[in-house]
């Protein structure tokens, strides 16, 4: 209640600030001394960003002030900040969202620069493209999460199923899931499987994987219509309401709202589901873990290459410092030594093998799937299928717990919302 | 004799030089400058830019481009909008009733000075010093089903069977939500109608109860009326925060389950700052501002 002309006041400053606001950024360093340079991340990906941070300040002369943002406010605080031009020297974003960035002129052109490194054609070509926009590249990958399969091999033996083999199609997992439910969730703290079922966001990641696999879109590659009325999704949705309805996920699938869903399978609560890729290496060490692709309804594979895109803001004074930071998170030093060492992706294909990537093969599998998986191209992806008030989350809710009757008529508020 | 003094004063002013009279009058000026600046930066200045911005396609960054009325005519197109709007008048005409004879009723209860009296009042105020982002946070942690404590605690009582959907259905989140507000504000409430209640004098109530006037013949004839100035400005208070709700639908129900707690000030939020249509923001925002005051207007002339 004290929040007393609070939507006025915050457009009143914003607009205040941006009248006053000045610079057009890009300019050149200073020419001696070294640079602190400034840098946003969200905190889905603060792990791996903390460790490139931290390795790069270890060993240059300039330096990268961090700072971690809840991935929840981190489109508002990006939004406020252009809108004021308080954007930081870099910074990082959900790749999905780069499109509509760069459309709006956040990030600075680098297209030169990237032409310029060597290994500049086996540069993560998903996360190229979303930050490529009219020939003009705006962006590089700076953290690689896929979504995958989990499963807990110490359940499935629990629940008399071959520890060994994870599911090889969607119908199989929920098989599998269902086994787990019935066999060790009498306590009510075991469950087959879960998902994020209030949280837009997590439906895309984990369920859009298996309609690709499957050979099915979702969208146009133009990213103005949406396809998730057609049979490819519904049939996925099908699959995964028949598990909710036999209570095989969690109780609480329907109210999670996205930060805490990755919470349970660490604690050995959850048979299998899907999960993002960098969440392996946090995994308790003697959790025995097994990892296989997302598959369709009967089979296929593929995966959903999330993870962040990170560019030098279009208002930064240190350009040049601020590129030299972002070419060393590609070089093989950084890649191998500090991604791969934690068992992340890494964003270079010919680096896709290395002496760590070896000593698992679950990372190997991982990084096979960048070949195989996609990352949706959109304009207006966030507004309409991460944002809690946007139309795809409340498609999602119908098909799975409401009147799935209705999948065609919200289809068509996507589209509407995707040529706003 | 104010008058006499007022004409001497305006003669001396007449008749006095130009020079000191233009003196005069800049010192007028320096005197009010401090007032003006901040009413001006702080206030008026934002104002004007938020209408200006609502007449604009208002990029992140780059030049904003013309385009009134379009930011204003698209508002009927945004169902969320409207929605919104009717979700907010229910949450504000049921929050307000609630919060009035809540807070009403606390500060009967610890109008009279009584020994322990003090400790009450303490209590019934202390939720209001905790700021309203934590509030919203500390229930969405206390009513969590994964984590909270309340429902263990219910079902060891043995009033629940399984987990109670605390903001898992329409119904129930807006309930929940009410819960909070009347905790975070039924304590700051009573303590604007304590004072009103204490402006009443003691020889009114003496005085009603020689005459032979009961309880209720107390409350209704004499506590209601003398406190209307007081019960007023808590209305207006109530009904304009409630009208601008925001934290507690943002920060505990996320405007869910289903969009069913999105409250107006949440569609400019995710107009700004999802969809980064700044210029549609500023139109919901000005539209907003002038809904409430022509409301508040109505309410002054009604309950003064």
């Amino acid at each position: 209640m004290r929040r007393r002309l609070a939507g006025i006041a915050i457009l009143g400053v914003l607009t205040f600030t941006t009248a006053c606001g000045g610079g057009d950024g890009g300019a050149p360093d200073p020419a001696d001394g070294p640079v602190t340079i400034t840098m946003w991340t969200r905190a889905a990906t603060q792990a791996q960003s903390e460790r490139l941070v931290q390795a790069y300040n270890g060993s240059h002369k300039n330096q990268v002030k961090l700072t971690v943002i809840p991935t929840d406010n981190y489109q508002p605080r990006i939004a406020s900040a252009a809108g004021a031009k308080q954007l930081p020297d870099v910074f990082a974003a959900d790749v999905i969202f780069v499109p509509n960035y760069t459309s709006q002129g956040l990030f600075l052109d680098v297209t030169d620069r990237i032409a310029a490194l060597p290994f500049k054609d086996k540069l993560a070509p998903s996360h190229m493209k979303l930050g490529t926009l009219d020939g003009r590249q705006y962006t590089i990958p700076h953290t690689l999460d896929l979504s995958v399969w989990f499963w807990n091999k110490d359940l499935y033996e629990k629940a008399g199923l071959d520890p060994e083999q994870g599911p090889k199609s969607l119908k199989e997992f929920a098989q599998h899931a269902t086994a787990i439910q019935e066999k060790a969730g009498k306590d009510g703290k075991v469950h087959g499987t879960f998902f994020g079922g209030n949280c837009g966001g997590c439906y895309v990641f984990t369920f859009w994987p298996s309609v690709w696999a499957a050979g099915g879109q979702v969208m146009n590659p133009e990213g103005t219509t949406s396809l998730n009325d057609q049979p490819a999704m519904t049939e996925v949705f099908k699959i995964w309401r028949e598990m909710y309805d036999k209570k095989v996920t969690g109780p609480t699938a329907k109210e999670e709202q996205g930060p805490t869903w990755t919470g349970f399978f660490p604690k050995g609560e959850i048979g299998v589901m899907p999960m993002p890729s960098t969440t392996l290496g946090a995994m308790p060490a003697d959790m025995k873990i097994g990892v296989a692709p997302i598959a369709g309804p009967d089979g296929g594979e593929s995966t959903f290459i999330g993870g962040d895109s990170i560019g030098v803001s279009a208002t930064s004074e240190h350009a040049d410092a601020a590129w030299e930071f972002l070419s060393w998170t590609m070089s093989d030093e950084a890649q191998v030594e500090v991604m791969a060492k934690n068992k992340d992706v890494v964003a270079r294909t010919d680096l896709a093998s290395n002496k760590y990537s070896a000593e698992d093969p679950r990372v190997v599998l991982i990084n096979s799937l960048v070949a195989k998986g996609q990352t949706p191209y959109a304009l207006r992806f966030g507004q309409t299928f991460n944002d809690p008030q946007g139309p795809w989350l409340r498609l999602a809710r119908e098909a799975i717990f409401g009147d799935a009757a209705k999948v065609p008529q919200l289809n068509a508020e996507i589209t509407k919302s995707l040529q706003q | 004799m104010t008058l006499t003094l007022r004409r001497a004063g305006r003669r001396a002013a007449h008749s006095a030089p130009p020079a000191r009279r233009h003196s005069r009058k800049v010192q007028g000026w320096l005197y009010a400058a401090p007032t003006a600046v901040i009413v001006g930066v702080l206030f008026l200045a934002p104002l004007a830019l938020v209408v200006w911005m609502s007449l604009h396609r208002w990029p992140l960054l780059g030049p904003a481009r013309f385009n009134a009325p379009e930011n204003y005519t698209k508002i009927a197109d945004n169902p969320l909008f409207v929605d919104a709007v009717l979700f907010t008048l229910k949450y504000t005409a049921i929050t307000t009733v609630l919060l009035s004879s809540v807070a009403l009723g606390l500060a009967l209860l610890v109008q009279e000075r009584r020994p322990g009296v003090g400790f009450f009042r303490t209590a019934f105020f202390l939720p209001g010093a905790v700021g309203f982002a934590a509030a919203a946070l500390l229930f969405y942690g206390m009513l969590n089903n994964d984590f909270g404590p309340i429902d263990p605690i219910l079902r060891d009582l043995g009033v629940i069977d399984e987990p109670v959907k605390w903001i898992g259905t329409p119904n129930m989140a807006l309930f929940s939500t009410i819960v909070l507000v009347l905790w975070r504000f039924a304590g700051f409430n009573m303590l604007i109608l304590l004072t009103g209640l204490q402006a009443i004098p003691v020889e009114v109530y003496e005085a009603a109860r020689s005459d032979g006037a009961n309880r209720l013949q107390i409350f209704t004839k004499i506590t209601l009326p003398l406190l209307r100035p007081t019960l007023a400005l808590m209305l207006i208070l109530s009904v304009t925060g409630s009208l601008l709700a925001f934290d507690q639908f943002f920060i505990f129900t996320n405007g869910g389950p289903d969009n069913s707690t999105v409250s107006m000030v949440m569609v400019v939020y995710r107009d700004a700052f999802f969809r980064f249509d700044l210029g549609g923001a500023a139109a919901l925002s000005v539209v907003l501002l002038v809904g409430l005051v022509g409301l508040n207007t109505l309410m002054m002339r009604r309950l003064r």
